[in-house]
């Protein structure tokens, strides 16, 4: 990620974890990233990899206990996030950041109507009349591409693609400057998964909105990201532009990633997947987390950190060998 | 080592008896629990006491050295016939609710697994049992059947079976939507053999929670037969005939009165303590 | 909706001939000659072949069924006490308010106390108020309601002298009366209210509430509470219809000139009009309160109300 442009958000050494019956579950492990303003950051990962807790980091809403941000700072606008007085990340919540999330059939309120769900967020962060309110809740509706005539109806009558552009609508309805998008394909029948993607596309062009756009399907980062950052067990281990990463991809790990997507063009007869499984979080290997299943693991790899590198300007990479492969 | 020893399970028991006694108050009702009981069961053989041994000397004595908790209105020693009413009121309360838990488990399964008309007819049957409040039934089989111990017992089992049978064949129309009485049935399993083996098994846990908890409150239900002047009578010592005889001397002798009734409050509070142990450990959201 | 309320209703209605139905039959199995209970050990044949002919018992079981349920369910007459002579409808229609007044306040105070101690248990899960509350609950689940009534008489009128210990001489006569009926109530009311609430503390729309920005207080009320709302109905109506169903117990206890009472003076005399009209009253009432609670479940949610318009049959 280069410097010379503007940095909107930045998260410097994140560290979350869960207590779980008095074994801790370390989520993230210091994890740092910047985005830009205006720009696209893809956090790719497997599941369980902490990217759900960064997002949640960021916007404070972590279930605590068992959740605990343990250190780190997350500079929005030259404050500390995690500094702020609970009600003053009121403000912060659905007005500068938004989260989508990523399971659109439990992330409404079932028993409330769609658009009073927008309502609500839109009298919370404006001074509009209920009236006025209600009319733009619906016109949000319209800009999602579902008629405002249905305003009035509940999420059970909606199907699982409409109910994630309801939630799209509820995290752009205040124009934050930073929207969260959690997974937001993920959940959805493969015939409207692309439908989202090209959607909050859009929309980021029409709003200018900087994003974070976690998931583990490397074909929506490549659609919608400039930057991209691959996590494993609570970590960055790569990190850069979309062109870098893609097409000079250097972790292990990443090229593991890549091994595992089937490829039209070339006449690969079997995929390579990843061998092993994600590391415990409550107990991760020493040394570099990805050693296990590392194929060029070395003695050094089992022992020391590992840290990050710059291996040509704004990619970096979190590997000790040179170039990675 | 051959494949059945390697394949053998921790002992489920003691896994699951672990598990439930993590909770302190949980272990807490374990301990009163088994102490009562033991008292129960057998105290009365160390009693100096004859259970209905008269006594006009002590006659409403408050508690000594002699007479722990005191003597009631024929002079009686109070410790003796509350561990003799404590065999009644345990006794009403574990066959009551087992006989009740089986009778609903079996309609309940009846109705969940063949549904069709006749799951019908069951749960109608069902709705009209329960427009009739438990204790209601309770007061009116009593009066049918006497006062003895297995009629209070049929009558206290009868108001509890619409319950029981309601959650039955909720539990078994959730699980048997699921996939893997698909998956049995796909493999030719007898509908006898998805039944008892792949249905009974995933539904039983919330029977045995409520049926623990429903100990506690079949318990309350027979002190208060008693106490209106149904069920178990004096001179057995059931706790709520005690209770019942101790309301007339509450100016006076308080304590023939809070004697039994703490037992009995107390008794209940081990049990459903133990219920919510059960329960916390049987439920797999709050497993780690 | 109105499709399904009359539906309802006339279910209701099949609901009571039934228990009308099965409280005859349990009565005519009791063992013993009713006339001669009636009459007493000195009455003479001739005297107990008249009195049996003026009841009707001479009468096989299917006639005299057949005339129970003639007159009451379509005569609407439970006829007169077989041992005062009145009529049992006229003493019935004066006890019934006394009952209500004692059943409907308390599930107005376990309403409100229950719930609210329920919620302040679930949003402070495993703090001290949580623990505070659970246990004090626990110890009024497992206190007989009759035994903690006595308690109560013990304290506030042999003790203190405050309230009355019996009657209802004046409105404070129902003081004791209602809270020993209701905190056995309360107390499973607060547990269930707190385990549904827990259930959807963590529920992914409560998350989505608070990235808008919203204040935790209006979470509880506008997302949690409502979703939280259909065991704690449920709980509530479920409560109510023990409270009534208790409610031989506590008006024996306070000596309250209830229904329950008039049941439990019914079933001791052998007086069965009056034990039929009880139980009829008390089905009745019961069939009326889960009516109300699954109306109340259609007015919260939209999804089971969209079940009852479309007519579709409501398994439960």
């Amino acid at each position: 990620m280069s410097t010379n442009k503007e940095v909107f958000l930045s998260v410097k050494n994140l560290e979350v974890s869960y207590s779980q019956a008095r074994r801790e579950v370390r989520a993230v492990n210091g994890v740092s990233f910047d985005v830009q303003k205006g720009k696209t950051l893809g956090l790719v990962g497997e599941t369980g990899a902490g990217k759900t807790t960064i997002a949640k980091a960021i916007l404070r809403i972590l279930p605590d206990p068992p959740a605990k941000v343990k250190s780190g700072e997350i500079f929005l606008g030259g404050e500390d996030l995690l500094k702020k007085k609970e009600e003053d990340m009121l403000d912060v919540r659905g007005k500068k950041i938004a989260m989508i999330f990523q399971d659109p059939m439990t992330a409404l309120n079932p028993l409330m109507t769609v658009g009073d769900q927008i309502l609500e967020v839109l009298l919370l962060h404006n001074d509009y009349d209920k009236a006025a309110g209600m009319r733009e809740a619906g016109r949000m509706l319209e800009t999602v591409g579902i008629p405002a005539e249905r305003y009035a109806e509940y999420p059970h009558q909606f199907s699982g693609g409409m109910k994630q552009r309801v939630v799209i609508a509820m995290a752009l309805a205040c124009n934050p400057e930073l929207l969260l998008a959690d997974e937001p394909t993920t959940a959805l029948d493969v015939t409207i998964q692309a439908q989202v993607p090209e959607l909050i596309n859009d929309l980021k062009m029409k709003f200018g909105t900087s994003m974070i756009l976690i998931t583990h399907d490397l074909g929506v980062i490549a659609q919608t990201c400039d930057d991209v950052a691959v996590i494993y067990a609570g970590k960055i281990v790569e990190s850069g532009t979309k062109e870098d990463v893609f097409d000079h991809p250097a972790h292990p790990y990443t090229l593991g990633l890549f091994g595992s997507l089937p490829d039209i063009d070339s006449r690969t007869s079997r995929l390579s997947p990843i061998a092993g499984m994600p590391p415990d979080p409550t107990n991760l290997p020493e040394g570099c987390s990805f050693h296990p299943r590392c194929p060029h693991a070395t003695d050094a790899c089992r022992k020391g950190q590992i840290t990050s590198r710059e291996i040509t300007p704004g990619h970096f990479c979190a590997c000790i060998r040179e170039g990675g492969n | 080592m051959t494949a059945k020893q390697q394949y053998k399970r921790p002992n489920a028991v003691l896994e699951f008896f672990g598990r439930m006694t993590k909770a302190f108050s949980a272990k807490l009702g374990v301990i009163l629990f088994v102490i009562i009981v033991l008292v129960c069961l057998i105290g009365p053989f160390f009693s100096p006491y004859d259970v209905n041994g008269i006594d006009l000397i002590n006659m409403f004595k408050g508690p000594s050295k002699a007479h722990l908790l005191g003597c009631d209105e024929m002079g009686r020693d109070i410790f003796t016939r509350l561990m003799y009413g404590g065999r009644y009121s345990l006794a009403l309360g574990l066959c009551s609710s087992l006989f009740g838990a089986a009778v609903g488990v079996i309609i309940g399964s009846v109705a969940g697994f063949f549904g069709g008309k006749i799951e019908t007819f069951l749960m109608r049957l069902m709705d009209v049992w329960a427009a009739l409040p438990g204790m209601l039934l309770c007061i009116l089989v009593s009066n049918v059947m006497g006062s003895g111990f297995f009629s209070t017992v049929l009558a206290l089992t009868v108001g509890g079976i619409p319950g029981t049978v309601r959650m039955i064949r909720g539990q078994i129309l959730t699980e048997r939507s699921k996939e893997y009485i698909e998956a049995a049935q796909s493999i030719n399993c007898s509908s006898f053999s998805i039944m008892f083996r792949h249905l009974l098994p995933n539904v039983i846990q919330p029977v045995i929670v409520t049926t623990t908890m429903g100990i506690g409150s079949t318990m309350i239900m027979a002190a208060s037969l008693s106490y209106i002047g149904l069920g178990i009578q004096p001179p057995n010592p059931e706790w709520g005939a005690m209770l019942a005889t101790g309301k007339t001397q509450i100016r006076t002798y308080p304590h023939m009165l809070l004697v039994p009734g703490i037992a009995i409050a107390l008794t209940v509070f081990a049990i459903n303590l133990m219920g919510d142990g059960i329960r916390d450990a049987l439920d797999p959201k709050l497993r780690d | 909706m109105s499709r399904y309320v009359i539906k309802r209703l006339l279910l209701t209605v099949v609901i009571l001939w039934c228990a009308g139905f099965v409280v005859f039959t349990l009565t005519y199995l009791v063992p013993g000659d009713v006339a001669k209970i009636l009459l007493g050990p000195e009455a003479t044949e001739d005297v107990l072949v008249i009195k049996r002919a003026a009841l009707g018992l001479d009468q096989p079981y299917l006639v005299q069924l057949g005339r129970f349920m003639y007159n009451t369910f379509i005569r609407f007459d439970f006829g007169d006490s077989w041992v005062f002579s009145s009529s049992v409808m006229a003493e019935l229609l004066e006890r019934i308010p006394r009952t209500l007044i004692i059943g409907l306040s308390g599930m107005i105070i376990n309403v409100s106390i229950g719930t609210i101690l329920g919620i302040i248990a679930a949003t402070h899960e495993g703090k001290w108020q949580d623990s505070f509350v659970m246990v004090i609950a626990m110890v009024f689940v497992s206190a007989p309601d009759f035994f903690v009534a006595l308690l109560l008489i013990l304290l506030f009128s042999l003790k203190l002298g405050w309230l009355p210990a019996y009657g209802i001489d004046s409105w404070t006569g129902y003081i004791l009366p209602i809270i020993s009926s209701s905190l056995g109530a309360i107390a499973v009311n607060a547990r269930q209210s707190r385990s549904s609430m827990l259930e959807v503390i963590r529920a992914d729309f409560v998350t989505t509430a608070r990235a808008k920005g919203q204040k935790e207080s209006v979470i509880t009320r506008k997302h949690m509470l409502p979703n939280a709302m259909m065991p704690i109905i449920t709980g509530v109506g479920g409560g109510l219809a023990v409270m009534i169903a208790g409610s031989p117990v506590i008006e024996s206890v306070f000596s309250i000139p209830g229904v329950g009472a008039y049941l439990l003076s019914g079933v001791n005399q052998h007086d069965y009009p009056v034990v039929w009209a009880c139980v009829i009253f008390l089905a009745l009432f019961t069939s009326f309160a889960i009516l109300i609670m699954d109306l109340c479940y259609a007015f919260l949610d939209p999804r089971i109300k969209a079940q009852y318009s479309r007519g579709k049959k409501v398994k439960g």
